[in-house]
Order: structure tokens, then C-alpha cells, then sequence
């Protein structure tokens, strides 16, 4: 930690799950990293590919079983609508500081200057190509080669 | 704490930001600009200043976000002309106070 003052120059986030919470936790912790001159690179692999899903990114919904924080009994967490509500009051709240969209965020990361990288052994699993995904990925890689982007002085990584 | 930038004394916090905008003006950003590692100002950049300021004076928060839909500039655009935190050496330079947000 003492190379560099352990000055932060790199964050590698890995966005592994698809609810909402959690997309935007790996979103704003990238966005925020550009916005102090840090780089910043999200690998999405398993489920956090479906932040990229072109089809599904626009609807991907906060988990209200199983997360405590919620404050919701896990037997009604898991009625029918009951995800989309709290997605949708979420939405409203996170609509009143001004936070984009799934799709806007992308956007504002891309021309921020962050990486966007899909797993490849997901997307295999997944079945599913580039032209399903976010028109902005710099592309589909392997875990080795995020690593290999991860190299130098300064450079942390983060599992989401 | 002050600060002399150009032979005037100008108050600033910790950071750099100043703290009384009426000693602000275009030398005094022209200096703290070099100091931010930008060489010279040029109309776009100018005009990023000139949004800046005005939105502060109406109080109204400023984020990236925002920036990318003021018309003035696009977010890849605004990174290119104030490199290592947009937001951050922009606001410096502008003479107003750094904004407190992550988005």
C-alpha cells in the first residue's frame, strides 16, 4: 500500500447480480470514480449480465426477498408484484436526485470513459451473443484477460 | 485560508475551492486552470464556465448528468477538456464551491 501514497488510480469492479440495487451500487461506484479522475472498468458476468441484456436492462427489479434491509416479511416479499412495487418506488426516489436509467447510466459511463466487459463463459452459458447486449461493451472477454487489464500500480478490484 | 493567485490575495478552503466569488475573474481561472494542469482556456471551455456559474448562482445542483443535457457540452466532450475529474477542476476553476455529487 505504500507504492504511490496508495493512491487510487484503478477501480475493476465486478458487477455479478442483476437487481437493481446492486446494478446501480457497481454504476455509481464507477461513474463516481471517473468523475474523481480514477479509471474505472465493470467486468458483468452470471446474473450482472442482464444490466447489458439490451432486452432486460430496462427491467430489472429490486429484490425484496431474502434482504432484511428491505423490512418487508419474506413470506409477503414474495407475493406476485410485490418486486415491481418496490421497484417502482424505488424508481421514484432515485428519479428525485436526478439518477438515470439503466440505459441513460450506460450512456453517461461510456462517454465518461468506462469500460463495460462481458463475461464470456456467461454469455456462453447464457447463450447469448454481442448483438444482444449494450451497443457500448468494449467486448467479450475472459477472466484472465480482465485481470490482465487490471495491471499496475494503483488498481483495485471490487465484486459486486 | 488565502492564497495568492496572480498577485491578488483570494480566500480559499483546503481544497482550493474559493470561498468568495466576488474575487473571482478570468485571470484568477486562467491561473488556477495551469495549476489544474490545463494549458489554456478556449471558448468551450469558457462557456462550460459561464453554465457553471450561472447554475450556481440559481442554486441549483450540479451533476454530470445534468451537464450532459445542459446543450452546452456532451459528457465525453467535458471529460476531454477538463481531463481527471470534470466536475471537480471545473467547478475549481469556475470559482464556485465543488460540488457534493456522485452522479
Amino acid at each position: 500500500m505504500n507504492e504511490n501514497n496508495g493512491e487510487i488510480k484503478k477501480m475493476m469492479i465486478i458487477l455479478s447480480k442483476g437487481s437493481l440495487e446492486n446494478v446501480y451500487a457497481a454504476f455509481i461506484l464507477a461513474n463516481g470514480a471517473r468523475m474523481e479522475g480514477i479509471e474505472a472498468e465493470i467486468f458483468f458476468t452470471f446474473f450482472g449480465l442482464e444490466a447489458i441484456h439490451k432486452k432486460k436492462l430496462e427491467h430489472l427489479h429490486v429484490a425484496t426477498v431474502g434482504n432484511p434491509a428491505m423490512h418487508i416479511p419474506t413470506m409477503l416479499g414474495g407475493l406476485p408484484g410485490m418486486e415491481a412495487l418496490a421497484t417502482t418506488m424505488m424508481k421514484k426516489e432515485m428519479d428525485k436526485l436526478d439518477m438515470p436509467g439503466v440505459h441513460e447510466f450506460l450512456d453517461i459511463l461510456k462517454a465518461s470513459g468506462v469500460k463495460l466487459w462481458a463475461c464470456k463463459l456467461a454469455m456462453e452459458m447464457f447463450h447469448l451473443t454481442k448483438e444482444d447486449m449494450y451497443n457500448g461493451i468494449g467486448g467479450v472477454i475472459t477472466v484472465g484477460e480482465f485481470y490482465k487489464k487490471g495491471a499496475g500500480i494503483g488498481t483495485h478490484m471490487l465484486f459486486v | 485560508m488565502e492564497k495568492i493567485i496572480s498577485g491578488k490575495t483570494i480566500s480559499v478552503n483546503e481544497e482550493g475551492y474559493l470561498t468568495n466569488f466576488s474575487q473571482w475573474d478570468k485571470t484568477i481561472a486562467t491561473e488556477i486552470a495551469k495549476e489544474e494542469g490545463i494549458a489554456e482556456l478556449g471558448p468551450k471551455h469558457w462557456q462550460i464556465i459561464d453554465y457553471l456559474q450561472e447554475q450556481n448562482k440559481k442554486e441549483i445542483p450540479l451533476s454530470i448528468r445534468k451537464i450532459g443535457k445542459s446543450g452546452v457540452v456532451d459528457i465525453e466532450e467535458f471529460y476531454a477538456l477538463f481531463p481527471q475529474g470534470p466536475l471537480k477542476k471545473a467547478t475549481k476553476i469556475a470559482g464556485i464551491p465543488k460540488p457534493a455529487s456522485c452522479i
